[in-house]
């Protein structure tokens, strides 16, 4: 991202949608955090076109915003698919089998980690702890956890997204 | 064998699994909010910190250290405002108390910071949970609404002039901004990196302010502390490590779950009295306390008691409580390799020792359980982890190589066994 590249043509909707949520912190000291988190939640990521704008509006350095940007695992500056597997890789879950689970992931969804799935459904990616480590192994999908994962029981979910899809399509 | 519930003693689960956690009037009902209107009521800044220093209370996040001290040098330092934040960034591996505390008993934690607040004069506080709590952090928010919407934040709380209120913010996924300093940077919306201390936070913290940071569990113990005073809170636990901790079991032991004892519990009591012991007929291994960050003990350490200094003499340490418990058909090594990525992988790249150090110490286990290397990589490894443990700039390096120096002193075998003099040398 060269730093001198100019305000994109943004969509006078994305732009208006961008203000919004600047707007809503303009009176909360180092919001930037925040407004990137709601940002990638209306967009699934955030683009260089965005990040740049975002920088204008708050009268920072695009630097400072992508520094923050790829600090954190959470935010992504690349688009994702529709879904996001993180599967925990820590200590309890490599103990109670993390490797057999991801590696079941793999073969069901024919992806490697940090991969998309060609339909766009799937993002699959590792995580550090989930903090459900009672329920070890354990991945979460979007917002929601799940754990005691055993093959079938990852096929299953993996399945219930798809047809999720399928419902939606027909 | 003794009971469960003989062994334990519940002061930060007090309501946990008995009170509605989204309900305020359950919490009032059991007591909940009386403590902050005697703080804000009938008590003077400086009577809540003796009684909290009296208490012998220390910081549950891990560096033990005193509670009410921190507070002390807040309440003195010069400038202003002050803040009061509470750590609810728990991402060490194997510990989930603080998502239990959140989830079950919220008001606990709200109280107890605004009593802090209270102590050193602070009005503003931030609650910092981490991105992948999304359940805790709509629990928080709606707690601190009602909170407000019943007079125990905002203006005139409890009908005095005292004014305190909470801004939740939420982490992004970085185990680093656990470390109070990154947290803070973290807050100020920019990357989670640590900074140097000092000054420490209580001088210059938040924007520069004088601030608090303490973590989940440490702000749950605070309403029992001032609703039953600082004698019944050091009569629980050791001499030097008052009152109870919450232990978080995961791994190869058949009760997976959280336990709050008295400090200073053995280590037995933990996994195999609560715990239930070792499943599938497996024979204990070694539990790992304290998370990745923790050492690895071995069963001639069971009867270790868990507190910090019991702990310390051991080499390991208490940390955050976690319990990793690994049975014989698994191999030390592995565990420590998979240590070794994730200190790779979360270290915030500040610090060059930290940064590289992370690396090299992750590549030469790899050698190391792979057969491929030698005496003189062993003694770098050892050589390393020393050198980090003393001169990396915060707790994610200096803990980084706990795992392996544990396993060294007490699984050398391990190691051995798979190093060789005849191995080709390679960079490691």
């Amino acid at each position: 991202m060269g730093c001198c590249k100019e305000a994109p043509a943004l969509s006078a909707e994305v732009d208006r949608q961008l203000d919004e949520v600047v707007g809503k912190h303009k009176d909360q000291p180092g919001a930037l955090l925040e407004i990137l988190h709601e940002v990638q939640r209306i967009f699934g990521y955030l683009s260089d076109d965005v990040l740049i704008a975002v920088s204008k509006k708050l009268g920072i350095r695009t630097s400072e915003a992508y520094g923050v940007a790829t600090f954190y695992s959470l935010l992504s500056t690349k688009p994702k698919g529709k879904n996001i597997i993180r599967v925990c890789v820590s200590g309890p879950c490599h103990v109670m089998g993390s490797d057999t689970i991801l590696q079941s992931i793999e073969d069901e969804l024919q992806i490697g980690v940090g991969e998309t799935t060609s339909d766009g459904l799937f993002t699959l990616e590792t995580t550090s702890c989930l903090g459900v480590c009672s329920d070890a192994p354990a991945m979460m999908i979007n917002d929601k956890v799940y754990g005691n994962l055993t093959k079938e029981k990852v096929r299953m979910i993996l399945r219930s997204y798809a047809e999720v899809k399928e419902a939606s399509v027909s | 064998m003794t009971s469960s519930a003989q062994i334990e003693k519940r002061i930060v689960l007090r309501n946990y699994g008995k009170i509605d956690p989204n309900s305020i009037d359950d919490y009032v009902k059991a007591g909940g909010y009386s403590a902050l209107k005697r703080a804000v009521t009938q008590m003077q800044p400086a009577e809540i910190i003796k009684t909290v220093k009296d208490s012998g209370l220390r910081g549950r996040g891990g560096a033990g250290f005193p509670t009410g001290l921190k507070w002390e040098f807040a309440a003195k330092a010069q400038g202003s405002p002050k803040y009061i934040i509470c750590n609810a960034d728990e991402g060490e591996p194997g510990t989930y108390k603080d998502r239990l505390i959140l989830e079950g008993d919220p008001h606990s934690v709200i109280e107890g910071m605004a009593i802090a607040a209270r102590a050193i004069g602070a009005s503003k506080g931030f609650f910092y949970i981490r991105g992948e709590y999304v359940k805790p952090i709509e629990m928080v928010k709606k707690a601190i609404e009602q909170a407000r919407a019943a007079g125990f934040l905002g203006k005139r709380i409890a009908g005095s002039d005292f004014e305190f209120d909470i801004e939740v913010r939420s982490g992004a996924g970085a185990y680093v901004c656990g470390e109070e300093t990154a947290l803070m940077e973290s807050i100020e919306g920019k990357r989670g990196e640590s900074r140097v201390k000092p000054p420490y936070p209580t001088d210059e913290g938040l924007w520069g302010k004088p601030t608090v940071i303490n973590n989940v569990e440490t702000l749950a113990n605070i309403a029992p502390i001032i609703e039953n005073g600082a004698e019944w809170f050091r009569a629980i636990g050791t001499p030097k490590c008052t009152g109870t901790k919450v232990f978080t079991l995961s791994g190869d032991v058949v009760n997976k779950g959280a336990f709050e004892v008295p400090m200073g519990t053995t280590l037995r009591t933990l996994v195999f009295e609560l715990g239930g012991g070792i499943p599938n007929g497996k024979e204990f291994l070694m539990a790992q306390v304290g998370g990745s960050a923790g050492g690895c003990l071995p069963a001639s350490l069971l009867d270790v008691r868990l507190d910090l200094e019991s702990l310390r003499e051991v080499d390991g340490s208490l940390g955050s409580g976690a319990l990793l418990i690994v049975d014989d058909s698994r191999s030390v090594l592995d565990v420590v390799r998979s240590c070794m990525k994730f200190f790779e992988h979360e270290s915030c790249g500040k610090c060059t020792l930290c940064r590289e150090g992370t690396a090299r110490l992750a590549r030469l286990v790899d050698k190391i359980a792979e057969g491929q290397a030698n005496t003189e990589d062993l003694k770098l490894l050892e050589r390393l982890s020393r050198i980090m443990e003393r001169t990396c700039l915060c707790g994610l390096g200096q803990a980084a190589p706990k795992p392996i120096l544990t396993t060294l002193k007490y699984f050398k075998d391990e190691y051995l066994i798979r190093v060789s003099d005849q191995a080709t040398p390679k960079g490691a």
